[in-house]
């Protein structure tokens, strides 16, 4: 359908195209922050995060090899179209030098796990071992009711594990948080393995 | 050579310009004070409180484009001018606040007067500091200055501990080099990318029904000349917020005034009609946008701006140019000028100018005068006579700033002066007394409501004691007007708290603060007062205009609607009229 206004011809029909309004597909995530080590600047990063009404699922901080310069890992989970909002306001936070979200790009997480699990029979540490070596864990600590499990890979793995160690019983558990890095080369994950 | 931190900080002021400093001391911050006396270089305004401090400091910036500086003691002091820091952190106003802290050793433990105002501003500044060795002093506030004064705008500030005010150190002030090379994260985009400004010279030449949408940007960057220019060169009519206001002057053929929630309905007709919008300096505020869905439907969508996260954060945009808005606009003229400056569709475009003057002449701005009693409307109208159209103009935050954004007409930027972002009550008479300190040759008008007027009506006293003359003029209503009329149409007259009838006799007021006051209860009284007013240069003057309790701002978009929504200046609904639009 066609109208007109002032002579200039005007489509009726329901709007080409609506505007998009902040609507985009919500997910999970990866934003690496390479920022100054100045003081505050973590908070800074939190604040903004928390003020646009994201929860942080996880944040990891260390200095990397240039001095007085850190990065970062945030993990959040979100739409698309705000989490690009948030990219944008990061990049124009004054102490941070790179942000990207490298969701989309072919990249390597991974997190480091401590679990300390229960086991008082020799049955079950004979188990626990099994599924430690199974996941190229170690164990880190012994005491006559518990093994202490250091492991490290991505989450899926991580998860893995720990599901195969619940029924044991976990007495307490610790996680890193992810760390993430673009790769240089698209190589399948296995093939490093 | 040794001095002390207080010194280096009046040294480096006095290195960056400033002229003036609004404040008010106290424990924390009164080595500085000391430093300012002795040193004699830099003028200080003495506010009454430090919220009116902070209004001041941005009434002098965004009137001159300068930075203004505000200074206060640590905790209430500093808790005190957040408002302002959140207001000039929405308006893009370059601002440095400098804070006095409790001594570093004391940090932490609540000490007397401590707060924590880096981590409480957070999030309403641009950037913000927490001095903590005197050698870093003169980095950190010369850093201050630029990244408020440079990209897009804003307000920094710099919390400086007492011990590091009184210790000694001989260190140099850097050079500016010296401060952009200290911040090697910060580089502000500024020229515009080629490849997006040929994109967007091709759609505004092929463009049919092209509307520029233009904001505090095109102002901050000094662009009315550009902006004029590519209007006329390519007869594309212009709308702008009440932020943008001036810098497209409201007298120009093309101008289409305000557009948005109280735009005027050929704006909002013509924006909601267009086929092209040129967004230019804007951040589509919901004030403007109205119903995000139906904000411009049939348009493809330009947007020049500084912040590179303003653009798409509310809407999705064809053509984003990230870059200083001069400088886009005129690489943008030029490309047009080298293509021939030629469009597409010649004839359609004179129809659309055509069809833009109907809706001019269907609803222009009016309401219904009267011999009884003041009409709000009018008092605005009679300034603009007195005042030739020349007085920069400030208003508070309801009713009278959308009359005053109405019914004055705005020919040069920088010209009105509102909290257009945060909407802060209280703004009008400290702002409007930092307007005036910042360009003294200018008549200074503070369009006020009874409401906003008693925020922060004690700074009187400081124009007073620095005879500064600024014009008041109150548009006494006796409610709080806006949220009234919000209540007579959205609420069905349930007048929640929102009587002033017991208020302060302003005149009096007026005159026990050392101030003239008049008031006018009559329309004929109106002009009378205005020109008494216009004589006094001395003192400011407090004028009481007693209007009609019940008139409403029109036309209104009311919130949430979409501008086919508006209510019109007789009340009626615009949807009669608007049929044969889009959608
Ligand atoms: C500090 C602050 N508090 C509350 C509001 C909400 N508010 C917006 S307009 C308004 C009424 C303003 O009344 P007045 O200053 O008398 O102006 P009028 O609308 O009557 O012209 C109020 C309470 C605000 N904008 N700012």
């Amino acid at each position: 359908m066609a109208d007109t206004v002032g002579g200039a011809e005007i489509t009726v029909a329901k709007s080409p195209r609506l505007r998009q309004t902040r609507k985009g597909q919500v997910r999970k995530h990866i934003i690496n922050v390479k920022v100054r080590n100045e003081i505050g600047v973590l908070a800074r990063i939190a604040t903004l995060i928390a003020g646009k009404g994201y929860n942080i699922e996880s944040l990891s901080v260390g200095e990397t090899h240039e001095p007085g310069i850190s990065r970062m890992t945030i993990e959040v989970v979100g739409d698309d179209i705000v989490i690009d909002q948030v990219v944008k306001q990061l990049r124009k936070l004054i102490d941070t030098l790179k942000v990207r979200d490298i969701t989309d790009v072919p990249h390597v997480e991974r997190e480091l796990v401590l679990v300390k699990v229960h086991t008082p029979t020799s049955r079950a540490r004979d188990e626990v071992l099994r599924i430690v070596e199974i996941f190229r864990g170690k164990i880190v600590d012994v005491s006559p009711e518990t093994y202490t499990i250091e492991v490290t890979g991505d989450e899926e793995k991580i998860n893995a594990m720990l599901e195969l160690l619940k029924p044991f019983g976990i007495k307490e558990m610790a996680r890193t948080g992810k760390v993430a890095m673009r790769r240089e080369l698209f190589i399948e994950e296995g093939n490093l393995e | 050579m040794s001095r002390k931190g207080a010194d280096i900080v009046i040294e480096t002021l006095k290195e960056e310009g400033v002229d003036v400093i609004f404040g008010l001391p106290g424990g924390a911050i009164m080595e500085v004070y000391d430093a300012l006396y002795r040193d004699g270089g830099i003028k200080h305004i003495l506010a009454r409180h430090e919220q009116g401090a902070g209004h001041m400091a941005e009434g002098y910036a965004k009137a001159t484009g300068k930075v203004g500086v505000a200074m206060t003691t640590s905790g209430p002091g500093a808790t005190n001018i957040v408002t302002p820091i959140a207001d000039a952190y929405m308006d893009s106003v370059p601002m440095v606040v400098i804070t006095g802290q409790v001594p570093t050793h004391m940090i932490g433990n609540d000490a007397f007067q401590e707060v924590d105002i880096v981590g409480i501003t957070r999030p309403i500044t641009k950037h913000n500091f927490l001095v903590r060795n005197i050698d870093e002093l003169p980095l950190i506030i010369r850093k201050a200055f630029y990244i408020a004064s440079t990209g897009r705008p804003g307000p920094v500030l710099v919390d400086i501990p007492k011990d590091i005010t009184q210790q000694l150190s001989d260190v140099k002030i850097p050079s500016l080099e010296e401060v952009k090379k200290a911040l090697p994260g910060y580089k502000p985009h500024t020229e515009g990318n080629i490849q997006q400004i040929k994109k967007a010279v091709k759609l505004i030449m092929e463009a049919k029904r092209p509307v520029l949408y233009v904001g505090g940007g095109a102002v901050n960057a000094e662009a009315q000349e550009e902006l004029i220019e590519l209007a006329e060169l390519m007869k594309i009519p212009v709308a702008t917020t009440t932020q943008g206001k001036g810098a497209f002057p409201e007298n120009h053929p093309l101008a289409l005034r305000m557009l948005g929630m109280h735009g005027t309905y050929y704006a909002n007709m013509a924006v909601y009609n267009s086929d092209l919008l040129i967004a230019v300096g804007a951040r589509f505020d919901d004030r403007v946008t109205g119903k995000i869905d139906e904000f411009a439907p049939d348009a493809k969508i330009i947007h020049i701006d500084i912040d590179p996260a303003s653009i798409s954060k509310n809407i999705i945009v064809d053509v984003p140019i990230v870059g200083d808005v001069k400088i886009v606009l005129r690489k943008l003229i030029n490309e047009l000028k080298r293509k021939g400056a030629k469009v597409t569709h010649p004839e359609e475009r004179e129809k659309w100018l055509e069809q833009i003057e109907k809706w001019k002449k269907l609803h222009p701005l009016t309401y219904k005068n009267s011999k009884k009693v003041i009409k709000p409307q009018y008092v605005i109208e009679q300034i603009y006579e007195v005042t030739n159209g020349d007085a920069i103009i400030v208003p508070g935050v309801g009713q009278h700033q959308m009359w005053a954004a109405m019914f004055y007409k705005y020919s040069y930027p920088r010209q009105f002066l509102n909290s257009g972002g945060l909407g802060t009550m209280g703004f009008g008479l400290p702002a409007g007394i930092g307007a005036k300190i910042g360009r003294p040759e200018k008549e200074v008008f503070v369009i006020d409501g009874d409401g906003s007027f008693v925020m922060t009506m004690q700074e009187i006293i400081t124009a007073v004691q620095y005879r500064v003359p600024v014009k008041v003029a109150i548009v006494n209503n006796a409610y709080l007007g806006m949220v009234r009329q919000w209540q007579e149409l959205f609420y069905s007259k349930r007048y929640s708290e929102v009587d002033l009838s017991l208020q302060p006799d302003f005149v009096k007021l007026a005159e026990a603060m050392g101030a003239v006051g008049f008031r006018a209860e009559k329309p004929k009284e109106v002009r009378e007062i205005l020109e008494e007013a216009m004589k006094v240069e001395d003192r400011p003057v407090i004028m009481d205009f007693v209007v009609d309790r019940e008139e409403n701002v029109l036309p209104m978009v009311p919130p949430g609607k979409s501008y086919k929504d508006m209510i019109l200046e007789d009340g009626r609904g615009a949807e009669a009229e608007t049929m044969y639009l889009v959608g």
